[in-house]
């Protein structure tokens, strides 16, 4: 069976795990920088991604995280997990978070607000449903969501979502604005993809709907190292150090 | 299981989710708290070391509880001012306390834009009888509960994350414990029954029957599950998690303890390398004096969680 490794420091990896099951993928948690030797591909979930880089800083991840990600090997950022990957982030806390970067593109943490703003809305992905089928639009869940706004010349943009005109942006939003004139008015990009790297604002790990989990498979068998490097995984120590059984939330959409 | 929500059930009834909040969505920013610390605090700088030892997310409060307890007197919700400050001061979600069945508290904390409001046992109730209908709001709830039944009578009113109540401001585990080990006993009983005994189930823990169902054949609570009420080490903090909680909130035991920032960190770690003892001795080292603690068999120590049912 496959391995994709899902970084467990704090936010949706149960989740991402149990999507991950549902296509007969076994997702282990990554907590430890070593542990990120023995898997070829990542996911980056969803969470805080304050609390996330913090947790990573305490354990020293940032170096190795960085260097996985310029091995090349296949990484998925959600929410949380598009702000890591992203080269440059603003209207973050005091002080700013480190990031691990790849991505060529500047994300805006938090743009649409607070909880009370976040919903939920049908993306179109003509690209996504090229490649994996299904409809035309995919259910899109913002939960205090981040999105692109800048994207550099290599980078694909998978989706985006126009922004009604009424919408208030950055209410109460107590973080400096850097670049007021940079928002586009009309659409921001939410799911963008470089090379071996994917990164989407809304959480797919939330929905029943596995397309994006399908796609991100098969970026991670396209890199090669899959059938080799599943053995190692297997047969190593079982990352994931949980001994009673867990289990998965509902979906609720 | 995928498919029907919490909420779905009664159609047209009185019970609809509104369309601008669905239940999904409320429910989804509790699932990206999952694996963390939520810390309690009473000023912007306590806030932003909550925030720098990885809490993800804060109660911002006046009083913490150790505090409202020792002071007595009614407490209410906290200063809307206040509570801007603290929200001005950090990126992670903040969340504030209504008192129970007071919903113009919680319109008011609805309007300032927090991002998530406990009816809380630990201010003092307005409403003996009743909860806050939680379905009214935009804004997701979380509530206490000591048992399954409790639980999942706060879902059906709306709440989209579960907290157990422990005993706030004791710095005393056992109450969480015997709580959290109630309602993850209730389910494995209830995991374990036949089907037709499970509507006979639902009335003696007094809860819709639905709701029971679709806790048996999930195995958990249908949303994100919290523990709270006592927590003041990184051990604490370990065992909750390791007795099934999705996360933990710490009151009183960060800043009543002599080291604030040290011990924050620790807790999170802990709650993050919950089932790695290597790590969690490691944490635990030198992390000052925790706060002092509240004998239970105390007759004098009032009970917050039996305040509501």
């Amino acid at each position: 069976m496959a391995v994709v490794g899902v970084l467990a420091l704090q936010g949706s990896f149960n989740e991402h795990i149990a999507a991950l099951k549902r296509l007969g993928v076994k997702g282990v948690e990554v907590r430890k920088p070593e542990q990120l030797q023995t898997i070829s591909s990542l996911i980056i979930p969803g969470g805080e991604s304050t609390t996330m880089a913090k947790l990573a800083e305490f354990h020293n991840l940032f170096p190795a995280l960085r260097e996985f990600v310029q091995m090349g090997k296949p990484v998925w950022g959600t929410c949380a997990g598009l702000i890591f990957l992203a080269n440059k982030a603003v209207g973050q806390k005091e002080g700013g978070q480190e990031l691990v970067g790849g991505l060529d593109c500047t994300v805006h943490r938090n743009y649409f607000g607070s909880q009370i703003q976040s919903f939920e809305a049908e993306l179109l992905v003509p690209e996504l449903a090229s490649r994996e089928g299904g409809p035309e639009t995919f259910p899109g869940v913002f939960i205090r969501a981040p999105a692109v706004l800048e994207v550099g010349p290599e980078v694909e943009v998978l989706a985006d979502y126009p922004i009604p005109s009424n919408k208030v942006l950055y209410s109460s939003s107590a973080v400096e604005i850097q670049e007021e004139n940079a928002v586009p008015e009309k659409k921001v990009i939410v799911a963008i993809r470089q090379g071996n790297l994917l990164g989407t604002a809304f959480h797919p790990e939330l929905t029943a709907d596995t397309r994006w989990h399908s796609y991100f498979l098969k970026m991670a068998r396209g890199y090669g190292e899959w059938t080799s490097n599943t053995t190692v995984a297997v047969s190593g120590v079982d990352l994931s150090s949980d001994k009673q059984t867990r289990y998965d939330l509902p979906i609720f959409r | 299981m995928a498919g029907t929500g919490v909420v779905a059930v009664y159609g047209n009834g009185a019970i609809t989710e509104t369309h601008k909040s669905p239940f999904s969505v409320k429910v989804g920013l509790a699932q990206m708290l999952r694996g963390g610390v939520i810390m309690d605090v009473v000023t912007p700088e306590q806030a932003r070391i909550a925030e720098e030892a990885g809490a993800c997310a804060v109660m911002a409060l006046e009083r913490v509880p150790a505090d409202i307890r020792a002071q007595g007197g009614v407490a209410r919700m906290s200063d809307p001012q206040l509570i801007k400050e603290i929200k001005q001061a950090v990126t992670i979600p903040v969340m504030a306390k209504a008192r129970i069945g007071h919903f113009v508290e919680a319109q008011i904390l609805e309007a300032i834009g927090i991002d998530y409001v406990d009816e809380s046992e630990v201010l003092t109730p307005a409403d003996e009888e009743n909860h806050i209908n939680k379905h009214n709001f935009r804004i997701p709830f979380v509530c206490g509960c000591r048992n399954l039944g409790e639980a999942l009578r706060r879902i059906r009113e709306g709440a989209a994350m579960i907290r157990t109540k422990g005993e706030a401001g004791t710095g005393n585990i056992i109450e969480a414990v015997r709580h959290v080990r109630s309602v993850m006993g209730d389910i494995r009983v209830l995991r374990n029954m036949d089907d037709d005994e499970v509507f006979s189930f639902a009335k003696k823990i007094q809860s819709p029957y639905d709701l029971v169902m679709q806790t048996k054949q999930l195995g958990r609570l249908p949303v994100v599950h919290f523990a709270a009420g006592g927590v003041a080490t990184p051990a604490d903090a370990a065992l909750m998690m390791q007795l099934g909680c999705d996360g933990v909130f710490v009151g009183s035991g960060v800043f009543k303890s002599g080291d604030p920032a040290r011990r924050a960190r620790a807790i999170v770690q802990a709650v993050t390398h919950y089932s790695d003892p290597d790590v969690l001795a490691e944490v635990s080292c030198g992390l000052g004096e925790a706060m002092v603690g509240l004998n239970l068999n105390d007759k004098k120590v009032e009970r917050f969680a039996a305040r509501s049912e």
